[in-house]
């Protein structure tokens, strides 16, 4: 008995493959599935997505924002942004995030740059668990 | 004069021939453009049929439907209009059958005593209907060649705010249906209020009604006004997608007739290129034949004047 995972973004398919947990966090915190878990429906807050899969490997998925949902056995993820660990960019993600606190920094109050912060700290936390 | 006719004929055929390497150049480049935005419009389709999984299972949890952009009113004053075309031309009638369409509903409108606003995507629509001095409330470029998922998010948020602020009670989305690579339709289609999620549940084709109850985090009503701007956020980008095959479609079409075109003027205009030579060899055998008779007339050596005049002739 696995889960079947599917990962998608709205410009394509990001993962698929059949895991035997899989955690992902909502806007109220780090929830965690495994086969026969009841239906479930919830918003994805940006975190990382860690897939225990069938063969014994773990997948690590930066996602920003989005829903999971659950129902027999199959697990959907719908990201606004996702992107496969060993995908991301460190060097881009390191540039964005010292930009972000330099805008940060001279403006007082910028959510904008808040969410860049958040965004580029997810993926260097995805690509760290390498 | 003989001469000028063939050089003229020559210097069209030259034209012709380098007009029909620029078409042909276009076609090929628009049919792989095709390829290429049936593939993304079939890559982003699972992420709308899941969407729609989710508002089955929202139906199925029983959400009430309490979101502004679930908001229809019974008395609508004012229409908002969603006209998708190209930024460039040369796609045959694309642009034109969009805009008309699109047009025709717009007069409708008015005369119904309605007003109406207009949100452009593509250069086209934008020179069509400034000219026409139509009142634009936002116009974007530079988007439908290869539509991103962010330019949908783009479109989709003034649309969403102009609906949200009661601006316009209802929106009305015109871009070219991609149905096959023969076949494109366009569509002129109720964008919002979204109908209710029943309705899109039911259309999903799934029995909401049979599924086990769902858990919601943080609650059905949350996961509501999460999912309903992202799925007006799909359904547009979707639409773009198709328009932007479509376009491609097409531009193809368009320009493989041109090539055509081009092909069969070459055709004729050699023909006539072939008959202008030969009159002109034709005068001239006449003119020397003329001419050796005439000297022949006071000589005695016939035979002498015939050998010249084959020698003159295989010149």
């Amino acid at each position: 008995m696995s889960l079947r995972i599917e990962l998608v973004s709205p410009e394509k398919i990001v993962f698929e493959g059949d895991a035997e947990l899989i955690i992902a966090r909502t806007s109220d915190g780090e929830i965690g599935f495994q086969p026969d878990h009841v239906p479930f429906v919830g918003n994805l807050v940006s975190s990382v997505v860690r897939i225990a899969l069938s063969d014994g490997s773990v997948q690590r998925i930066a996602v920003h924002s989005g829903f999971v949902e659950v129902s027999d056995n199959h697990v959907a993820l719908l990201c606004d942004v996702a992107e496969l660990a060993e995908d991301i960019d460190v060097e881009r993600a390191k540039t964005s995030l010292a930009n972000a606190k330099n805008s940060l920094a001279t403006e007082t109050s910028s959510s904008e740059a808040e969410a860049a912060i958040h965004r580029a700290e997810v993926r260097l936390e995805a690509v760290a668990g390498l | 004069m003989p001469g000028g006719q063939e050089r003229t004929l020559r210097r069209r055929i030259n034209s012709v021939q380098s007009t029909k390497q620029i078409t042909r150049a276009m076609e090929l480049i628009a049919a792989t453009r095709v390829v290429k935005a049936m593939n993304r419009a079939n890559a982003a389709r699972p992420y709308s049929s899941k969407m729609t999984g989710v508002i089955e299972d929202l139906a199925a949890g029983g959400v009430g439907i309490e979101d502004p952009l679930l908001r229809s009113s019974e008395d609508v004053s004012c229409i908002g209009f969603v006209v998708i075309t190209s930024d460039r031309g040369l796609a045959g009638a694309y642009n034109s059958s969009v805009i008309r369409s699109a047009e025709k509903e717009i007069m409708a409108t008015q005369t119904e005593g309605k007003a109406y606003k207009l949100v452009l995507v593509g250069k086209k629509a934008i020179d069509y209907f400034r000219f026409r001095n139509y009142d634009i409330e936002e116009s974007f470029t530079g988007m439908t060649d290869t539509p991103s998922y962010e330019d949908a998010r783009i479109v989709a948020a003034k649309v969403r705010e102009l609906f949200v602020s009661e601006e316009v009670d209802q929106v009305i989305l015109a871009y070219q249906e991609f149905i096959s690579m023969g076949t494109q339709r366009v569509a002129v289609r109720k964008f919002l209020p979204l109908e209710s999620m029943q309705t899109v549940a039911s259309e999903g084709g799934g029995d909401a009604d049979s599924r086990a109850l769902f858990e919601f985090e943080p609650s059905p009503e949350g996961v509501l006004s999460a999912l309903l701007p992202r799925y007006v956020e799909s359904r547009l980008y979707s639409a773009l997608l198709d328009a932007s095959a479509s376009e491609h479609a097409n531009r193809q079409r368009a320009m493989k007739s041109a090539t055509d075109n081009a092909e069969e003027l070459i055709t004729k205009l050699s023909r006539a290129l072939n008959r202008a030579r030969q009159d002109a060899i034709t005068t001239e055998i006449m003119e020397i034949v003329g001419g050796a008779e005439a000297l022949g007339d006071g000589s005695d050596k016939e035979s002498d004047q015939h050998d010249q005049n084959e020698t003159e002739i295989t010149v």
